[in-house]
């Protein structure tokens, strides 16, 4: 009598509507996109300077002496050159200004030039690397013209990939975003859903269980991959984010969020089963998203915490994504180099949907 | 009215809820075509009843056919000659209402056009708002779009005039009137007398759970009249909602 009914189309339609509806919520974009988002700004600028020496220069100093050149040179100081004394001494207690150099030609000839230096123990530590610079500095001007006498240092450095912050910072970032879009997401859509019963409604239609279900994950996942790419994207045209193998990389490490996505998403189809009301949501998703947070290598390395507390970091699955995705864009690991780390993505997943099953509420 | 032929037909239903019995052995036809109302007071079994018929509960025990389809057999089939407005139903979030009829044709595997489901229920201008920004009277109307998007031969409607003001309501009577019109059945439920007279061809009263009366409106008026019963205030020719909307205007307000 009429054309056989397509659960295809059923699963498509629903995955178009959530998609469109997730695009529209301020909140899945806040945590999705802008809050890891300005981590990895603040991150990335902060990380990406390195040390640097504010020195003053001496009023009158000798502007034409090569020390000062040398020094520039290095890259490792800024030199401030039209600052008074009295600032300059104020600052220097501070702590403000590392050192103050002063340069005087000689008007005996030999050495050509007076370097004076004025440390200040309020910035110590980079006085000591002042120092070995301009003990560098002034071995380099002073040999110029001679042959070493005892031993020359021939020194090469292997040329290595410079392990940036935004290196460590962004997937712990894509990590965290994917993490907060499944759990608060997943149940805070199916909770409303149900309450508002759209569930019910959609129930009155000849859609199956398992389309609103399927439908629901295809546009978070989806939702999820799109906030990865922007992230990485981002990561790696502003941040200089490394991606060993470039869009193989990428690709990579898109199939390790969409496994960490569906994952989480367990656990929010198990918050939105347990939660009584709108307003526990949030407190019983934090007790899964913040300690994962915290303690899965998402800011500091899971070697620096206290050794009791590593057994539970190694325990979450956000430690293993987390952990997979580094491998991933840094090493160049493939994904079957980092088989262990899914494998106990797959157990969570495995456990938590077992939990889900269980817990989980159409009406 | 003239055929009579049976619609749905419901035989000793039995809805229990632990220990409450909701529906304690309903029985009832819906003809097609008609408008056939269930009234009761609330908790009386009529919402347990529809969903029932709707596949959207599990009854306890007695037998449903809907248009030749048992609810235990084929209730997918029956799905997709039905529409359903439920009472207080959401729609889906932060969708407009084109987006949300696209996703209900979707849904019914339908394909319709959305702005001539819209202008069925005269909400055209209201194609790119969202359903809560709709007043009471719109959010009703469009419902009623989302019952019609797969050209049902039956749809139920649970009290959909309530919380509407007289205009909205009025409206609405028309709306389902053009509905019943195309050769839809309907099926209603409501707390309003009046409604029920204006609006259904026969109406059936439900009290815990069982029908203690069925039949045309205007054969139970004469029923009671017949057994000696007399209003105690004098009928007047206009009510106070006549009053009301002879002072506010016939006319359908958007908000």
């Amino acid at each position: 009598m009429k054309t056989p009914y397509s659960h295809t189309k059923a699963t498509l339609a629903l995955a178009k509507a959530s998609f469109r509806s997730i695009m529209r919520s301020p909140s899945a974009v806040v945590f999705t996109l802008a809050f890891p988002l300005i981590f990895i700004l603040v991150f990335g600028f902060l990380g990406g300077g390195g040390t640097k020496l504010d020195i003053a220069l001496a009023p009158g100093s000798d502007m034409e002496n090569p020390v000062i050149v040398a020094l520039e040179k290095t890259g490792l100081v800024r030199i401030t050159k039209d600052d008074n004394l009295d600032n300059i001494n104020k600052d220097l207690e501070k702590g403000n200004y590392d050192a103050l150099i002063s340069v005087e030609k000689n008007p005996n000839g030999v050495p050509a030039y007076f370097t004076n230096v004025k440390y200040t123990s309020a910035s110590l530590d980079k006085g000591n690397i002042l120092k070995s610079i301009l003990n560098e500095i002034s071995f380099n001007l002073n040999t110029q013209n001679l042959k070493p006498t005892v031993t020359e240092i021939r020194a090469t450095t292997v040329s290595g990939r410079l392990y940036r912050t935004i290196d460590f910072i962004l997937p712990g970032q894509l990590g965290f975003s994917l993490l907060s879009t499944g759990v608060f997401g997943t149940a805070f859509v199916f909770f409303s859903l149900r309450q508002n019963l759209v569930i019910k409604r959609f129930f009155a239609t000849p859609v199956k269980r398992s389309s609103i279900v399927i439908g629901e994950g295809i546009a978070r996942i989806g939702f999820a991959l799109l906030g990865a790419l922007f992230i990485i994207l981002i990561g790696h045209f502003f941040f200089k984010f490394t991606l060993i193998h470039g869009a193989t990389t990428v690709l990579n490490m898109l199939v390790l969020a969409t496994m960490g996505v569906i994952v989480f998403m367990g656990f929010g189809f198990v918050v939105s089963g347990i939660a009584k009301s709108e307003s526990t949501i949030p407190p019983i998703s934090n007790i899964i998203t913040l300690p994962q947070f915290l303690l899965s290598g998402t800011f500091f390395s899971i070697d620096a915490f206290p050794s009791w507390l590593q057994p539970i970091s190694r325990a979450l699955p956000l430690t293993y994504l987390n952990d997979a995705m580094r491998k991933v864009a840094f090493e160049g690991a493939g994904l079957w180099d980092v088989k262990h780390q899914m494998l106990i993505m797959l157990l969570w997943g495995i456990g938590i949907y077992a939990v889900a099953v269980k817990t989980f509420k159409w009406e | 009215m003239e055929k009579r032929n049976v619609i749905i037909s419901v035989k000793d239903l039995v809805k229990n809820y632990d220990d409450f019995k909701a529906v304690q052995g309903l029985n009832f036809e819906v003809y097609e075509n008609e408008i056939f109302g269930l009234l009761g007071p609330n908790g009386a079994g009529k919402t347990t009843t529809l969903e029932i018929i709707e596949t959207l509960r599990q009854k306890t025990s007695g037998e449903v056919i809907v248009d030749g389809f048992s609810i235990d057999k084929d209730p997918n089939a029956i799905k997709r000659i039905i529409g359903v407005q439920l009472q207080a139903a959401g729609y889906y979030p932060n969708l407009n209402l084109i987006e949300l009829l696209e996703l209900f044709s979707g849904l019914y595997g339908v394909s319709v056009n959305p702005m001539e489901m819209l202008a069925k229920v005269n909400l055209q201008d209201k194609a790119k708002a969202k359903y809560k920004a709709l007043s009471g009277g719109q959010k009703q109307r469009f419902s009623i779009a989302t019952t019609l998007i797969n050209s049902p031969k039956i749809i139920f409607l649970d009290e959909p005039t309530t919380g509407l003001d007289p205009q909205a309501r009025r409206n609405l009577w028309d709306l389902i009137t053009d509905i019943r019109s195309q050769g839809t059945t309907v099926v209603i439920t409501t707390h309003y007398m009046d409604e029920a007279e204006q609006l259904c061809d026969r109406v059936a009263f439900v009290e815990r759970g069982q029908i203690i009366a069925l039949d045309t409106p205007d054969q139970l008026i004469d029923n009671l009249i017949a057994s000696g019963f007399e209003r105690k205030k004098e009928v007047k020719k206009a009510n106070l909602e006549d009053v009301f909307i002879n002072l506010t205007g016939q006319e359908w307000r958007e908000d």
